[in-house]
């Protein structure tokens, strides 16, 4: 006579398997650890750029060149590029889920959202590593003191 | 505010709208940055070109355009903020109310002293 075997308790069972993947669970994630770096980032960029000295009217060509001058401001603009567009894309992929019903316009405005972003992101990252400060036969004028050395 | 088919009767509250303001400045913000990263690139044109486009964020009419940015950009910030608290910390979800208002007062005061620094560099004095 065989003796029915009952499994110990708490050996993994589970009443249904998550259909869902981990990645929205790092999506949830990431916008929160994202959200609270960036506004380190956003605030000290709208700092230097808006509030210090005469704000917006201080910028221009040469304003950008002593910025990128340093790695700090580098780095600084592009973790901001990075986490601000992957922070914001994700947000709007929610947002298109809520909206869009049809699998169709799901589909194209995704597909629309996914290739602005990745440009955007590959443009402002060649931007701040391929930028030039003094390119030859500009006005000096328009130019940082720096290029004149 | 979400699509359901059949409408609703839900009008919420502080909750609830703060919620729609969150979505309406985080897709505004998002708009901005793609249109930011394209005029910031113009400096691999030339200085001239990029001189023109920051010139055009000089002129009366932007500089209320940036108090805008800002006043979303403020909002989105310290609102998500309350989210997290709301979301991680143990008191959060009963204090939500309170912390709404907070990201409020927050927000009034950056906007306080924000607008005449903006108005000084725009119109100088
Ligand atoms: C009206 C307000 C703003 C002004 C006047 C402004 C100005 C500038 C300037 C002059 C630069 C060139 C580099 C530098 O200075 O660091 C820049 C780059 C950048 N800004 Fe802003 N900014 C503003 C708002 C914002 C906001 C709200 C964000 C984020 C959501 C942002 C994100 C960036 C990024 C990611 C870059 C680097 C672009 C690249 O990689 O080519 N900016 N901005
Ligand atoms: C300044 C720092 C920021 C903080 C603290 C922050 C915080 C957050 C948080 C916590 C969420 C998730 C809300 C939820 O799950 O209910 C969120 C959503 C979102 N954020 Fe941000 N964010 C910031 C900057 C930005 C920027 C720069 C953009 C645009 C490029 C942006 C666009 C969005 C969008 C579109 C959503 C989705 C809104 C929704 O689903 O209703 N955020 N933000």
């Amino acid at each position: 006579m065989s003796t029915t075997s009952i499994p110990a308790p708490r050996t993994g069972y589970s009443r249904h398997k998550s259909t869902r993947s981990k990645f929205e669970m790092f999506a949830w994630l990431f916008m929160r650890i994202s959200g609270i770096v960036l506004v380190i980032l956003i605030f000290g960029h709208l700092f230097v750029n808006l509030w210090a000295g005469e704000g917006v009217q201080a910028i221009d060509f040469g304003f950008v060149a002593g910025k990128w001058a340093s790695p700090f401001w580098q780095i600084w603009d592009l973790l901001m590029l990075w986490l601000a567009m992957l922070h914001g894309t994700n947000g709007l992929r929610t947002i298109i889920m809520d909206y869009a019903e049809k699998p169709g316009t799901r589909m194209s405005l995704q597909v629309i959202l996914y290739i602005a972003s990745i440009v955007v992101i590959v443009l402002g990252t060649l931007v701040i590593f391929t930028f030039d400060p003094c390119p030859a036969g500009a006005d000096p004028a328009l130019l940082a003191s720096f290029c004149q050395a | 505010m979400a699509k359901a088919s059949t409408g609703t009767l839900y009008r919420g509250n502080e909750g609830m709208w703060s919620w729609v303001a969150h979505r309406v400045t985080g897709v505004g913000i998002f708009f901005f940055l793609l249109v930011h990263v394209l005029d910031t690139a113009l400096v691999r044109v030339s200085p001239e070109a990029y001189n023109a486009v920051i010139g055009t964020y000089k002129t009366p009419v932007m500089a209320f355009g940036e108090i805008a940015l800002v006043a979303a950009i403020a909002f989105h910030a310290f609102n998500g903020l309350r989210v997290i608290l709301v979301d991680f910390s143990k008191s959060g979800p009963k204090n939500q109310k309170k912390l709404f208002w907070g990201v409020m007062i927050i927000w009034l005061i950056i906007m306080l002293a924000f607008i005449p620094r903006q108005m000084m560099h725009t119109f100088g004095g």
